[in-house]
C-alpha cells in the first residue's frame, strides 16, 4: 500500500461480480488465515472456503482475471472487523468495489488502504453485474469525485460517502499524519478529560 | 440544548475537524489484542513512530491461545508466535500486557470492565467489532481495524464521522427462561443486520434499567451483529457500583466526583433521537438462530419462516415452516465475550446441574477471562460443569472464531453462547452454528438437541 498522499479520482478495469447479500467478512477471509503476523499473500485465501465449494465461484472463473472493480450486493462486508478482508482484495488487484450498501467498519478499513467504497441502488447493481457476466471483457470506468459508474451503455449513479470522497480526491485516504499534525491539541483535549486528570 | 451521551461524549473527545471534514476524535482507551496489532507495530517502526499515550493502552491475548494448556510455548505454533510477537511489541512500545500467564488474562472485552479500565464516558477503540461491549457502562466503543490500531498506537485519535442515536426501549419484565441473550437477538431480528447502518444504539427502557451490567454488556456486545457500530447504556446507580472498588476505577474523593461528572453524561430526558424503537419484554421468548447470520432466528416455539433465504436453508439444512426445537446437536459452547462471564456461567450451572450431558454431545465450558474462572471455581461451578459431563477450559474466545485449536469438525452442529453463525465462522467450513444463551446451550448440551430451557426451569431446576 502507498503510505505518500496519492491522490485517487478515477478506477478504470474490468469487473467480478460477487452475488449475494450480507457477505460476512469471516467468509471474505476465514478466520484461519488470520494466524499470520503480515498481511502478505492473503490474496490467495481470499473467500477461500465458498470457491472450494463452488467451482463456480466468481474467484475462481477465469474470465474474470485480472478484475479490478469487484460488484457486490447489500450489506457487504458485515461481521468481524478483519482488516485482512479488505487487504486481500487489494492485495488480489481489487481497485474499487460497487456495492448496494456496506457495513460500515468494512467500508473505513477499505478507504483507509485507498480502496474506494461506491454505492449504488439494487436495479443499478443488478445491472451491472448482469452486463458483466454478459461480457466479462467491459471495461468499468468508476470516477469517485462525479459518483458516476460506466460500462459499456450502462450509466449509473454510484458514490462514495462525501468524508471518503474527499479524503480520496485530497489524497489523504490515509490520515496517520493528519491526526498528527496537531498534536498540542491532542495533549489539550487530553488534558481536559476528567478520566485523565484523575477527576 | 438537551443532549444525548453519544453527543456530549463525542464533544468532550474532539480535537478538530479534518479536511475531509471527518472528526479527529481522541481515544480515552485503547485496547490491543494478538491477531490484529502486529502489523500495526510494524508500521510504526517503518515510520519510527512512538506510541503516543502508552499508559491509555493495554493489551492481553485471547482470539488464538489454546484453552486447553497455557503452559509454553503452546503446542500451536502459531499461537506461540503471535503471542511472543505482542509480547515484544508491548515491552518494545511500553504497553501494559496481561499475557497468557498473567492472573488477569482474558477475552479484552471481558477484562476490560472486569479490571475497571472501562468507565462512562470514555472513548474506547480496539481492533475488534466486538468492542461494542464496553458500551454498557456508559461508553462509547468502536471496533476498527489494523491501520486504525495503528492511528490510534500513534496519534491516540481516530479519523470518523459522527453517528446517528437510535433509542431503542425495552420494557416490561422478561420471563423465567428469557435473557439478555434473547433480547439482542429479538432486537436484530426485528431491525435486521444492516438496520444499524450509520447509528449508534442507546439501549434503555425499564428491563435495560433492571438488567446487570453483564446483561448489558451481552445486549451491547451484539449491536454490531445489527449493522451499529457501538451500542450504549446510560451510565446509572448499577453502573457505579459495579465500578467502585474495581482496580482502575477512582478511588475515595475521585470516585466520587467521578459519579457526578458520569451522572452528567447520561442522555437528557428530552434529547432529541434519529429514531426510536420500542420492545414489549413479555412477548421475547428465548430464541435461537435459524440461518447463516445473526438476524436469522426464530423463538425456540416458533417455525421457520415461509420466506426463510435459501442458500441459509441449504447450508443449515433446515426447511420453512419446521422448527429449530428438536435440532440434534454435536457440540454445546459456553463461553466468548458475548456470554463468557460469570452470571452466565451460573444461569448455565443452574440448569445442568444433577443432569448429564448427552452422550454424543462434546461439551465445553471456557470462562471469559482467568478471574471468571477463579470466580466460578469459587462458587463450585467447575464441579457441576465438569460432573455434568462438559470441559472446562482455560480463558479464551475459544470456538466462538475458529481462529485458535477449538473447532468445529465437518457438519457438526453446535449450540452456541456466542455471537456469529457466519458460515465456517466455528473453524469448520460446513460447521453450523445455532446462537443462543447460555442457559438454553446447557439445555441444548443436556437434552442433545435444542430444547426449550423453560420447561427445565419450571421442572424444577433448584435456584
Amino acid at each position: 500500500m502507498s503510505e505518500s498522499p496519492e491522490r485517487i479520482a478515477h478506477i478504470s478495469g474490468r469487473g467480478i461480480p460477487l452475488r449475494g447479500n450480507d457477505m460476512d467478512t469471516d467468509r471474505i477471509m476465514p478466520a484461519r488465515y488470520l494466524r499470520v503476523v503480515s498481511f502478505e499473500g492473503l490474496e490467495q485465501h481470499l473467500f477461500e472456503d465458498d470457491r472450494k465449494t463452488n467451482s463456480g465461484h466468481p474467484f475462481n472463473d477465469p474470465r474474470y482475471t485480472g478484475a479490478t472493480v469487484l460488484v457486490v450486493n447489500e450489506n457487504f462486508g458485515c461481521g468481524s472487523s478483519r482488516e485482512h478482508a479488505p487487504q486481500g482484495l487489494a492485495r488480489a488487484g481489487i481497485r474499487a468495489i460497487i456495492a448496494e450498501s456496506f457495513s460500515e467498519i468494512f467500508l473505513g478499513n477499505s478507504s483507509i488502504l485507498g480502496l474506494p467504497c461506491f454505492s449504488a441502488d439494487h436495479d443499478s447493481v443488478d445491472r451491472l453485474q448482469s452486463l458483466i457476466e454478459a461480457t466479462p471483457e467491459v471495461v468499468i470506468e468508476a470516477d469517485v469525485e462525479a459518483g458516476i459508474v460506466t460500462a459499456g451503455a450502462l450509466r449509473l449513479t454510484a458514490t462514495v460517502p462525501q468524508a471518503f470522497r474527499d479524503a480520496f480526491l485530497s489524497g489523504q485516504w490515509n490520515p496517520t499524519a493528519m491526526l498528527l499534525a496537531d498534536f498540542d491539541r491532542v495533549r489539550a483535549v487530553a488534558n481536559h478529560l476528567p478520566y485523565v486528570s484523575g477527576f | 440544548m438537551p443532549e444525548t451521551l453519544f453527543h456530549k461524549v463525542w464533544n468532550a473527545h474532539t480535537v478538530r475537524t479534518l479536511p475531509s471534514g471527518q472528526t479527529q476524535l481522541f481515544v480515552g482507551l485503547h485496547l490491543v489484542h494478538e491477531v490484529t496489532s502486529p502489523q500495526a507495530f510494524d508500521m510504526l517502526r517503518q515510520h519510527g513512530w512512538r506510541v503516543a499515550f502508552p499508559e491509555r493502552t493495554f493489551a492481553t491475548v485471547d482470539h488464538i491461545v489454546p484453552t486447553d494448556s497455557k503452559r509454553r510455548p503452546f503446542l500451536d505454533m502459531m499461537a506461540e508466535e503471535m503471542t511472543t510477537a505482542l509480547e515484544r511489541n508491548c515491552r518494545d512500545f511500553g504497553i501494559s500486557l496481561w499475557s497468557a500467564d498473567s492472573p488477569d488474562q482474558g477475552i479484552v472485552h471481558v477484562i476490560g470492565p472486569q479490571l475497571g479500565l472501562t468507565q462512562p464516558g470514555m472513548t474506547i477503540a480496539c481492533g475488534d467489532s466486538h468492542t461494542s461491549t464496553h458500551g454498557a457502562v456508559g461508553a462509547i466503543a468502536f471496533g476498527i481495524g489494523t491501520s486504525q490500531v495503528r492511528d490510534v498506537l500513534a496519534s491516540q485519535c481516530l479519523a470518523l464521522e459522527p453517528l446517528k442515536v437510535r433509542r431503542i426501549d425495552v420494557n416490561g419484565r422478561l420471563a423465567s427462561g428469557v435473557y439478555a441473550k434473547d433480547v439482542i437477538l429479538t432486537i436484530i431480528r426485528r431491525l435486521g443486520v444492516q438496520g444499524g447502518n450509520g447509528f449508534a444504539y442507546e439501549y434503555g427502557g425499564t428491563t435495560v434499567d433492571r438488567m446487570s451490567i453483564d446483561e448489558r454488556m451481552t445486549v451491547c456486545n451484539m449491536s454490531i451483529e445489527g449493522g451499529a457500530r457501538a451500542g450504549y447504556v446510560n451510565p446509572d446507580q448499577t453502573t457505579f457500583d459495579f465500578l467502585r472498588g474495581r482496580r482502575f476505577a477512582p478511588t475515595g474523593d475521585a470516585f466520587d466526583r467521578a459519579v457526578t461528572w458520569w451522572k452528567g453524561l447520561a442522555s437528557d430526558p428530552d434529547a432529541a433521537y434519529d429514531d426510536r424503537v420500542v420492545f414489549d419484554a413479555a412477548t421475547i421468548e428465548p430464541t435461537v438462530t435459524w440461518g447463516i447470520n445473526p438476524g436469522q432466528s426464530v423463538s425456540v416455539t416458533e417455525s421457520i419462516p415461509g420466506d426463510a433465504d435459501e442458500e441459509a436453508l441449504a447450508f443449515m439444512g433446515f426447511s420453512r415452516g419446521t422448527r429449530v426445537r428438536g435440532t440434534k446437536i454435536d457440540v454445546a459452547f459456553i463461553g466468548s465475550c458475548t456470554n463468557g462471564r460469570l452470571s452466565d456461567l451460573e444461569e448455565a450451572a443452574r440448569i445442568v446441574r444433577g443432569h448429564h450431558v448427552a452422550p454424543h454431545v462434546k461439551a465445553l465450558v471456557v470462562p471469559g477471562s482467568k478471574e471468571v474462572a477463579r470466580d466460578a471455581e469459587a462458587r463450585g461451578l467447575h464441579e457441576i460443569f465438569r460432573e455434568a459431563g462438559f470441559e472446562w477450559r482455560g480463558a479464551g474466545c475459544s470456538m466462538c472464531l475458529g481462529m485458535n485449536t477449538d473447532r468445529l469438525q465437518g457438519q457438526q452442529v453446535c449450540a452456541s453462547s456466542s455471537n456469529r453463525n457466519f458460515k465456517g465462522r466455528q473453524g469448520s467450513p460446513s460447521g453450523r452454528t445455532l446462537l443462543m444463551s447460555p442457559a438454553m446451550v446447557a439445555a441444548a448440551a443436556v437434552a442433545g438437541e435444542v430444547a426449550d430451557v423453560r420447561e427445565m426451569v419450571e421442572a424444577g431446576v433448584p435456584a
